[in-house]
């Protein structure tokens, strides 16, 4: 039992943090530590950045463009990087269709599609969810009919997180009415500018729009553009979502939102004094930290098992579970330190900037918004009540 | 990073989960443990002789374990069979005379020829660092110690106390045989098993070699720290064994035609529960692997905190999924429930230790 990094592993951390320091604009770090709104060109910035380093698609091997990273390497990385508060790498090319390509695809698909992934030249996103279909998404309806060498698409899907930007979606879509559920389903790659996509984006509950709804009307998308083969992209599917739920725990992210709200509850003042010293508001913050150290360690544990050849099963749920639960709870309180600041909507504050007088303290703008938002965490990936009957599936087997 | 124990460490669990379960299973844990002297006195000398208290203890003072996960490896184990000897005497005790340099004490201790008991807690309320109600006074060459300490585990049957009372130089540590005069011990059965005693100490004296440390500060943060983290690694075990027991009932109880593993309801509650146990596995891995550091005590705090809220939900949820046999005292399952909670009642429940580690943090 050492909790140490081996020599290697902690010189790995020690480039990887003065990557960070050297190259990570500080005008992104800056938006990032405020909560404030990155624009398409600041994550694409960021992006760029990696990829001059190798780093972009993490994931990925060597002989694709990836780093070759070790799992324990690739979770110091991203450890790392969410402390140093360095934009998320837009996951829908990189860490979705990247992988799934490079073990289902052909060998033209990899050819084409992955460099533009790393360069920049497509934006990715992802076709899943739709509003009959969301936990029970072997439900989906999207149809795609052969004809000659196409396949004509009719359908609706939804949550398509920045579907605005994306040149690309890679769609879950029925190719048999047919067939069991889970067994008509195809994954098809179709190009945004095709006739008859609409998108419409979905404004959330703090204002903002990084959701949308896709709609496909008589969408024609070469068959070249199917993944593997007809029928078998629930296959691909559950691949995928293995990815998405690497570093599911988000440990170095809560990290580093938990050291705002420290700085937070340093600064603000309750009933005359550091609100730190507020006994209650002590007693949650003390009950989150030690959650989080606790959750890094289970981390750890997991990275470790995975390193050493196991494949992570009830454990990932239980990440996943623990990891939102922990970042909610930071979210929640950073909103209540605020008390009546946390009310203000004030969202052109939140856009690089803004020049306005700011209302109430400090990093009182996105507090309440960013609270708001991160109800989604419990939501996507799997919502956690959908993780609590995987464990119990995988653990008592019924 | 390295998430399993040396082979060391791993023969020794195995080789103390073999032996409890032979010679302590829960038919004749619960008969010593509710009976005359709360443990089985042959449970313990085997123990001793297999080297397990030796475990717990560094080498310069004659063990051949010590560190942080050797205590937790033995008492995660000592959870899991609900074993009532008295380990954590024997730990805080030595710990204490360790940390005060009376090694020659421990060699006894280790033999197992000595059943230890730290009588330092007392029946009122005090402040951390306030005088002890208890006072010693010198006495000729020794001391005449006065007072009274509460809830002594293992004290009725003790043949050696470490006392703590009150002197000039602070809290100040004494050796007491268990039977010296002015020593009356009420001493009466615990509700998760095991005995404890009462102590009151009127005008008991004892020698000038009895006093182990004039301040005993050091020595007890040093008895304590063990002692929590004891009791943490215990909490574990005693949970696992919880956890495979719901898991069991879960996939055999029928209601309705199927197993009640079925419902959802349950399932969810079972699930927290499982993750729940992997957070406090965590916790005590941290508090292990900081337990010689100067961060410490703070990692402590969180694990006994962790189990506290921990082994709070393990064992209410355990003995609801269990619906009315689990309200029995015949099913093993509702003596862990006991102790799992009475561990949380020991040195210092989840809000106290909440508090100490948010203070600990401020002046870190």
């Amino acid at each position: 039992m050492d909790l140490r990094l081996s020599p290697d592993e902690e010189a790995f951390r020690d480039r990887v943090r003065s990557f960070f320091r050297d190259k990570l604009p500080s005008r992104l770090s800056d938006k990032v530590r405020r909560g404030l709104k990155l624009t398409k060109a600041d994550m694409e910035e960021w992006h760029a950045v990696l990829h001059a380093e190798g780093w972009l698609a993490s994931h990925w091997p060597e002989r694709y463009g990836g780093p070759g990273w070790s799992v324990v390497e690739r979770s110091l990385f991203e450890d790392e990087s969410a402390k140093a508060y360095a934009p998320r790498v837009v996951p829908f090319g990189v860490n979705m269709l990247g992988p799934v390509l490079i073990k289902y695809g052909s060998e033209e698909q990899r050819r084409h599609y992955l460099p533009r992934i790393l360069d920049g030249s497509d934006w990715w996103c992802q076709g899943y969810s739709e509003p009959g279909a969301g936990s029970d998404l072997a439900s989906l309806k999207t149809s795609a009919v052969r004809d000659g060498d196409h396949y004509v698409v009719n359908g609706q899907k939804t949550w398509t997180t920045l579907g605005q930007y994306a040149d690309w979606i890679f769609c879950l879509v029925r190719t048999d009415p047919k067939a069991k559920a889970q067994e008509g389903i195809s994954f098809l790659l179709i190009d945004m500018k095709s006739p008859g996509i609409e998108v419409r984006p979905i404004v959330l509950l703090d204002g903002d729009a990084e959701v949308n709804e896709v709609f496909f009307t008589d969408v024609r998308v070469p068959v070249a553009n199917l993944v593997g083969e007809e029928n078998k992209g629930w296959t691909y599917a559950k691949y995928l979502l293995t990815y998405e739920r690497t570093n599911i725990a988000g440990v170095g992210a809560s990290m580093a939102a938990f050291e705002r709200l420290k700085a937070t509850a340093d600064t603000l003042t309750r009933g005359g004094k550091p609100l730190a010293e507020d006994p209650l508001f002590a007693a949650r913050m003390a009950r989150i930290e030690i959650n989080l150290a606790n959750m890094a360690t289970t981390n750890m544990r997991v990275v470790a098992a995975v390193a050493g050849g196991g494949a992570p099963g009830a454990e990932s749920s239980m990440l996943k579970i623990k990891g939102t639960e922990i970042r909610q709870a930071i979210t929640a309180l950073q909103r209540r330190a605020y008390g009546p600041y946390a009310q203000p909507f004030v969202p052109e504050a939140l856009e690089e900037g803004y020049n306005g007088e700011p209302v109430g303290p400090e990093g009182a703008a996105p507090a309440a918004a960013s609270y708001f938002n991160n109800r989604k965490l419990s939501i996507f990936g799997g919502s956690n009540e959908v993780q609590k009957n995987i464990i119990s599936k995988m653990i008592v087997g019924l | 990073m390295d998430f399993q124990h040396t082979e060391d460490r791993q023969m020794l669990a195995d080789t103390l989960r073999r032996f409890l379960a032979e010679r302590a299973g829960i038919e004749a844990r619960n008969k010593a443990a509710y009976g005359d002297t709360g443990y089985d006195p042959q449970v313990w000398a085997g123990l001793a002789e297999l080297g397990v208290i030796g475990a717990l203890f560094g080498e310069e003072v004659g063990g051949f374990g010590g560190a942080g996960h050797d205590i937790t490896v033995v008492f995660e184990e000592i959870g899991r069979a609900l074993a009532v000897e008295p380990f954590l005497g024997a730990l805080m005790v030595g710990r204490a005379l360790a940390a005060a340099g009376r090694t020659d004490e421990i060699e006894r201790l280790i033999a197992g020829t000595v059943v230890p008991a730290l009588a330092h807690a007392e029946p009122q309320d005090r402040a951390d660092g306030a005088p002890l109600a208890s006072v010693a006074r010198r006495d000729g060459d020794g001391w005449t110690i006065d007072g009274a300490k509460a809830v002594v585990a293992s004290g009725d049957t003790a043949t050696l106390l470490l006392v703590s009372a009150q002197t000039d130089a602070g809290a100040s540590l004494f050796l007491v045989p268990g039977d010296a005069a002015g020593v009356e011990k009420r001493g009466y059965l615990n509700i998760d098993g095991g005995r404890s005693a009462e102590i009151r100490l009127a005008g008991v004296r004892v020698g000038a070699d009895a006093l182990v440390a004039e301040d005993g500060t050091a020595a007890l943060a040093a008895a304590e720290a063990a002692g929590l983290l004891a009791l943490s690694a215990e909490a574990l075990g005693v949970m696992e064994v919880t956890k495979a027991a719901t898991i069991d009932y879960l996939q055999t109880r029928k209601q309705f035609g199927v197993p009640i593993g079925k419902f959802q309801a349950l399932q969810h509650r079972i699930a927290t529960v499982l993750l729940e146990i992997e957070q406090a596995r965590s916790a005590v891995i941290n508090a292990a692997d900081a337990f010689d550091r100067a961060d410490g005590p703070r990692a402590l705090s969180a694990a006994k905190y962790t189990v506290g809220a921990t082994g709070q939900l393990v064992a209410e949820e355990a003995i609801q999924l269990h619906g009315g046999i689990g309200m029995t005292w015949e099913l093993p399952l509702s003596h862990y429930a006991k102790r799992l909670t009475m561990i949380d009642q020991q040195l210092g429940d989840q809000d106290q230790h909440l508090q100490r580690y948010i203070a600990l943090g401020r002046t870190a």
